[in-house]
């Protein structure tokens, strides 16, 4: 700070600061401050309703009025900078603030129901608490208060209580400013305004719950919530949102040990006031279907309840005799300090280096590039994307994908001087709202699109830019490395936003292949989910058939008998009808963790191949079918059981306690080192803070990148065949969003977008049925026909239908387009 | 003082509000001197003239037309407010009636000045027989070349829309206007930033009235010193008068600022017969009550304001001794709280508030204590609102406790209605009687 001149109060005023007084106390702040805000510095609280820090000053509640010398009326401090050498007084030395916030108080609650006793807000209400100092006693209204019909829902998951709200607009300018979806303002006037939607258009923003959250009375509630809990007799645990790799914090309030709601923590690096609905409201999970004790298959092949000692005694005798042969597959939630435990369990237990947690569509090229640009990288931050002059977005939906890199995003669209630009298939609502510049790209033409534009590639050299590349880039081979290529020559920093919060935390504890620290021994690299499937599926297929070539040489038919009847000097008297030699198993093992196989691709020959595998080991909170298909299942915490810390997309590391003091569930950590010792094996700390500590201690190996895959420039489609565009659209099927009918009620609805070249060629109307076919099935939806390059369809990943598990494909895959339903 | 037709100078001729009716009388001979002038001495004469916004605030023209930052590369706007809704106010419609073309005019003058190559009048949408003739005069002007493109052959180029609004008192306030003319819902925006740094869609803006406006071509035809010779120091010019209420003939009055509210009524031929006066209000029912001991008062913004009222819209409202002020006061609240916009909370809730208690003194239910709940409203309204509008609703009930404490006191006991007939106080009255 330059120090300038002291002023006459001798105050030293840097730079750029203005001196004033507030309530005779002398200090400074820097120009364009707020004298609400500069009065918080000073610890004066002064009363406000319609005043967010985050959103634009209005100065319509009128409950901030104060003196300012020399001005003839009462001024809103919420609207108006402190200058140089004002002096303001506040209610607490100014009879005429006071008086004027007096007054304010007294209309406010002139129509207001008095429900506090039966109104979710009382207990936490600024109405509330500011007319304990500033209204009065007893109303002097004698008339009839207005009323309305309440509540009213604005979607299916925010309901209205317009009797309570006192139109101080922060839910219309939040949902105007900050999510860009204005589908909620004040209609009507006078008395009777009131908050409204348009007919037909539901509040079904992505963001809605934050208006719940920051409305100062309880005119706002959510159908999740409401009637739940009195504020007081909750318990509030600051945690972290276990949904994306946003990385939120979050208040999550319990009682009776079930979780009550969830509310955004204020966390101005990262999620600044706000979440998205889903980590709000998307939480039943938790309790619902839980696997509850551990399970054994017994000899009728039914999974039956074990004890943990029984259970804990099958998989190490399992384990123990599988090292060498197993392989480590997890989910992309696992927490940071769990990863890592099987991470290291993986290569020191069980001695394999096959480990994988992109349980998603994935590529070995991928795999070499997160190795080698994201691992241990300082990538860009949120505060980068605040100031960055352009951000590119590759193969990444924000809003859907990472909603909270879409609100900052957002801001510096409209507050600063950001250009987003996004090679896309589609202008999609995110974009739309960020003013992005689409360039138009199906799966596989990205690069194109991206070389194609020299405004892009001029825009990428701007000192700060930044290109946002999302995992669906894995199933365009070739597009890592080129993008890698692009951000070298052009000097504009990469980062990789995958979607699920546990994978970055997976990356960096070493869970992929050729990952290890050098101190767990020497590994050759192993394989990831996809090799593993291969090595089952290839085990899987019908072995050669034991005839010797001579005889089918010589005689077709007697071969074909000997096949039919074998000679009995070749059968066992044990199993008669087993071959005499039976192969290897693929694996020993598969220890499993916190993974739905619909999620991958082939995942139905996953599950297959668990019948090739002497001992798979599930850990899980939920039952799915690769639980239901293991041998040894251990129930594991879910986020509120366990401490520990996710890395969001910017590697930032969000830890969080354990909400559920008392809970008894083990965290997969705890599990395996009950495993480990079982086994008599020295594994690792079973507490996250040990096992951070011992994390930060491993130099993990220095990864070079692989050479780019040569990839099919061009895919030919036949007549009726288009190219795949997709991802997980925010709120949809996902099994962590069970259980809230509400936040489902407020989705996107399915639907298939076609380009109007394609949409032209197959007689294809927005709202006719078409019918998308995969490799293994299809599904029918309304078209709407979209600004699209030709040869591409899009349609959400897993609303309705999960593209992976029902048709048998990905983005990138090529799929058969007809119109009207699957014969 | 004399009456001194200027705008109003040929209303009784037939085609007053044809093009020709207006060149016949020296009309659009003001727009090639002004195009002569350049825009900066335009902005200077009407600077040195002193007129004031004649919308109700009295601002300097010449000064609101100066602040326009000139070379910014923006587009600017010229918003003429003919909103005019403020009950009692009935000026700009006849003006805009009986000749439009004095209006056009004055908007291509300013336009040029400031260089807006676009001008919107924003008409209340309840007149569509003025929106009508409006647009006829702007059609002939067009036709005529004095709007369009390369006007009168001096490369200035002007575009002028005539916009009707919806029917909101609301937007009569100039930024609330201005977010009605954006299509929005029109609400009273937060300044700074002022119209015209930011105004119409965040461009520099100016926004006047249509009398204003109306003044401009006679000023640049007739020079700073003809205008100054109407009207004192401080309020120079002549004022289009349109007295209303208890009268023998109400109507519009063109007179020089500071003629004497007496004379006035004199020209309106005094209170209607057997009656006398008791109380008026100088500019529409947003301006505090007067009484029959300030009828020598000169009409001017500042004489008004000293003697605790204002000039407003210069619409003065006659009432006689059979008017209940209770009842007056009461219906005005009436009004503004059917037209408060709801945004900010003293004028939301504290005109529901002042109209619940006053329904209770005008029909006899009152309690005396109220009258001081009465007062603190009003005081917890006045200069703590968004905008005017609380502020104007804020007025009419201390001003009528000033002078007529009685009826409301009264109003505990007897409703105004058995006090004072509403009949008495209709212009039908004598017929009844």
């Amino acid at each position: 700070m330059t120090v300038t001149e002291p002023n006459s109060g001798g105050l030293t005023v840097p730079e750029g600061h203005v001196a004033f007084s507030i309530d005779g106390v002398s200090t400074t702040a820097e120009k364009g401050t707020l004298i609400i805000r500069a009065a918080e510095q000073l610890g004066i609280e002064i009363p406000r309703f319609c005043d967010h820090p985050l959103l634009d000053p209005v100065a319509n509640c009128r409950m901030c009025l104060i003196e300012i010398e020399g001005q003839p009326k009462p001024q809103p401090a919420c609207a108006i900078p402190v200058g140089d050498n004002m002096v303001v007084r506040t209610q607490r030395t100014s009879k005429v603030a006071a008086d004027a916030q007096k007054g304010t108080m007294e209309f406010l609650l002139l129509n207001h129901p008095l429900d506090c006793p039966i109104c979710d807000k009382g207990g936490e209400c600024p109405l509330q608490n500011q007319a304990m100092t500033a209204g009065r006693p007893e109303s002097r209204f004698e008339g009839p208060k207005r009323t309305f019909p309440k509540p009213i829902n604005v979607s299916a998951q925010i309901l209205l209580d317009r009797e309570r709200c006192v139109s101080c607009a922060r839910c219309t300018r939040f949902a105007g400013e900050i999510a860009g979806d204005a589908f909620i303002d004040l209609l009507e006037r006078g008395a009777q305004q009131q908050v409204g939607i348009s007919e037909d258009t539901p509040f079904d923003s992505y963001f809605s719950g934050n208006t719940v959250q920051i409305c100062p009375v309880g005119a706002l509630t959510d159908a999740r919530y409401r009637f739940r809990a009195r504020p007081f007799d909750l318990v509030s645990v600051p945690t972290v949102c276990e949904h994306c790799a946003s990385g939120c914090s979050l208040r999550t309030d319990v009682r009776r040990g079930e979780v009550q709601r969830r509310l955004a923590g204020d966390d101005p690096q990262v999620n600044e006031e706000w979440n998205c609905d889903k980590g709000r409201f998307a939480f039943p999970y938790l309790s619902e279907d839980r696997i509850t004790h551990p399970m054994l298959r017994d000899e009728d092949g039914a999974l039956r309840v074990a004890s943990w000692p029984e259970a804990l005694g099958a998989a190490a005798d399992a384990l123990a005799a599988a090292q060498g042969s197993a392989a480590v597959l997890v989910g992309g939630r696992l927490t940071s300090e769990d990863a890592y435990a099987y991470s290291k369990f993986a290569r020191t237990v069980l001695q394999t280096d096959d480990v994988d947690f992109r349980a998603r569509p994935s590529s070995d090229e991928e795999a070499a590039f997160l190795a080698s640009s994201v691992a241990r990288s300082e990538g860009p931050t949120y505060a980068d994307l605040e100031v960055a002059p352009v951000v590119v977005l590759v193969a990444f939906e924000p809003e859907d994908e990472s909603p909270i890199v879409f609100l900052r995003l957002r801001k510096a669209v409209t507050k600063g001087r950001t250009r987003v630009f996004a090679v896309a298939p589609w202008a999609s609502p995110g974009l739309s709202k960020l003013t992005a510049t689409v360039l138009a790209a199906g799966p596989g033409q990205e690069m194109e699109a991206m070389t194609g534009s020299d405004e892009l590639m001029a825009a990428l050299g701007e000192p700060g830019a930044v290109l946002i590349v999302g995992e669906r880039a894995a199933t365009v081979p070739g597009l890592f490395s080129d993008l890698v290529a692009t951000a070298d020559r052009t000097g504009a920093r990469m980062a990789w936003v995958p979607r699920r919060a546990g994978e970055r935390g997976a990356l960096e504890a070493g869970l992929l292949p050729g990952m290890a620290p050098a101190t767990w021994g020497d590994f050759e690299p192993g394989v990831g989910f996809a090799g593993v499937i291969d090595r089952l599926v290839t085990a899987g297929e019908p072995a050669e058939l034991p005839v010797p070539v001579a005889q089918e040489d010589s005689e077709a038919d007697a071969g074909a008998e000997q096949t039919t009847e074998r000679p009995p000097a070749v059968t066992s008297d044990l199993a008669p009808t087993e071959p005499e030699e039976e192969p290897p198993p693929p694996y020993q093992t598969l220890l499993l963790a916190g993974f739905d196989p619909a999620d991958v691709p082939d995942g139905a020959a996953l599950v297959a191949g668990f019948d090739l595998v002497p001992c798979v080991v599930a850990l899980a909170t939920h039952h799915n079918a690769a639980t239901r298909a293991a041998d040894i299942v251990f129930p594991v915490a879910a986020v509120t059981e366990k401490a520990g810390s996710f890395l969001n997309w910017e590697g930032r590391r969000r830890s969080f306690p354990q909400v559920f003091r008392e809970s008894l569930i083990l965290a997969d950590a705890a599990v395996l080192a009950a495993i480990a010792d079982e086994m008599l094996v020295d594994f690792a700390p079973s507490d996250p803070a040990g096992l951070r500590a011992e994390m930060a201690d491993q130099a993990a190996p220095a990864v070079e990148a692989a050479p780019r895959p040569e990839a099919p420039r061009h895919v030919h489609l036949e007549a009726g065949e288009a190219v795949l565009a997709t991802w997980h659209q925010l709120v949809d099927d996902g099994s962590m969003q069970a259980g809230e009918p509400y936040l489902a009620a407020t989705s996107r609805p399915a639907v298939v977008r076609v380009g109007p070249a394609n949409a032209a060629d197959l007689g294809i109307a927005d709202g006719d049925e078409v019918t998308i076919t995969g490799t293994i099935g299809s599904v029918t939806l309304p078209a709407l026909v979209t600004d699209m390059p030709a040869g591409v369809v899009w349609l959400p990943a897993n609303s309705g239908t999960n593209l992976l598990a029902a048709l048998g494909v990905s983005g990138g895959d090529t799929v058969r387009v007809s119109v009207g339903r699957a014969s | 003082m004399p009456l001194t037709p200027v705008i109003t100078a040929h209303w009784d001729e037939p085609d007053s509000f044809t093009l020709e009716g207006y060149r016949r009388h020296g009309g659009y001979s003001a727009l090639p001197r002004a195009l002569e002038m350049g825009p900066d001495a335009v902005i200077a004469t009407v600077k040195d003239s002193g007129l004031r916004g004649r919308g109700g605030a009295g601002f300097p023209t010449g000064l609101k037309w100066s602040f326009v930052p000139q070379n910014d590369g923006k587009p600017h706007y010229l918003v003429v407010n003919a909103d005019e809704s403020e009950p009692g106010a009935c000026k700009d419609i006849p003006m805009m009636l009986a000749n439009p073309h004095a209006l056009i005019e004055g908007i291509v003058i300013a336009s040029y000045a400031f260089r807006a190559d676009h001008a919107f009048v924003y008409i209340r949408g309840e007149v569509p027989h003025v929106l009508r003739r409006v647009n006829a005069a702007v059609r002939e002007a067009r036709d005529a070349g004095y709007l369009g493109d390369d006007i009168l052959g001096s490369g200035f180029n002007l575009n002028l829309v005539i916009h009707a609004g919806a029917g909101a008192y609301i937007c009569g306030e100039e930024t609330a206007l201005l977010d009605s003319l954006e299509g929005r819902r029109g609400q009273p925006r937060l300044k700074p930033p002022f119209p015209a740094v930011a105004g119409l869609y965040a461009c520099p803006t100016v926004v006047n009235n249509v009398e204003t406006i109306s003044n401009v071509p006679y000023i640049i035809n007739n020079g700073v010193d003809w205008f100054r010779s109407f009207g004192t120091e401080k309020s120079p010019g002549f004022k289009v008068f349109a007295v209303s209420g208890h009268v023998q003939r109400p109507g519009i009055y063109e007179a020089p600022l500071g003629t004497p509210m007496a004379e006035l009524l004199e020209y309106a031929g005094g209170i209607r017969e057997g009656h006398e006066l008791k109380f008026w209000l100088p500019g529409g029912s947003s301006v505090p009550m007067l009484t029959k001991d300030h009828l020598d008062l000169p009409l001017t913004y500042e004489a008004i304001a000293e003697a605790g009222s204002m000039l407003g819209t210069g619409t003065p409202m006659v009432f006689d001794e059979t008017t209940s002020v209770v009842r007056a006061v009461t219906g005005w609240l009436d009004f503004y709280k059917h037209e408060s916009c709801g945004k900010c909370t003293p004028c939301r809730e504290g005109n529901w508030f002042i109209h619940d208690i006053l329904h209770r003194f005008d029909t006899g239910t009152g309690r005396s204590e109220q009258l001081k709940v009465l007062d603190d409203v009003c005081g917890q309204i006045l200069g703590r609102s968004f905008c005017a509008l609380g502020d104007a609703a804020a007025t009419p009930f201390p001003a009528a406790m000033k002078y007529f404490a009685d009826e409301f006191e009264a109003g505990t006991t007897t409703a105004s209605s058995a006090t004072f007939d509403p009949a008495a106080s209709t212009v039908f009255s004598e017929v009844r009687a």
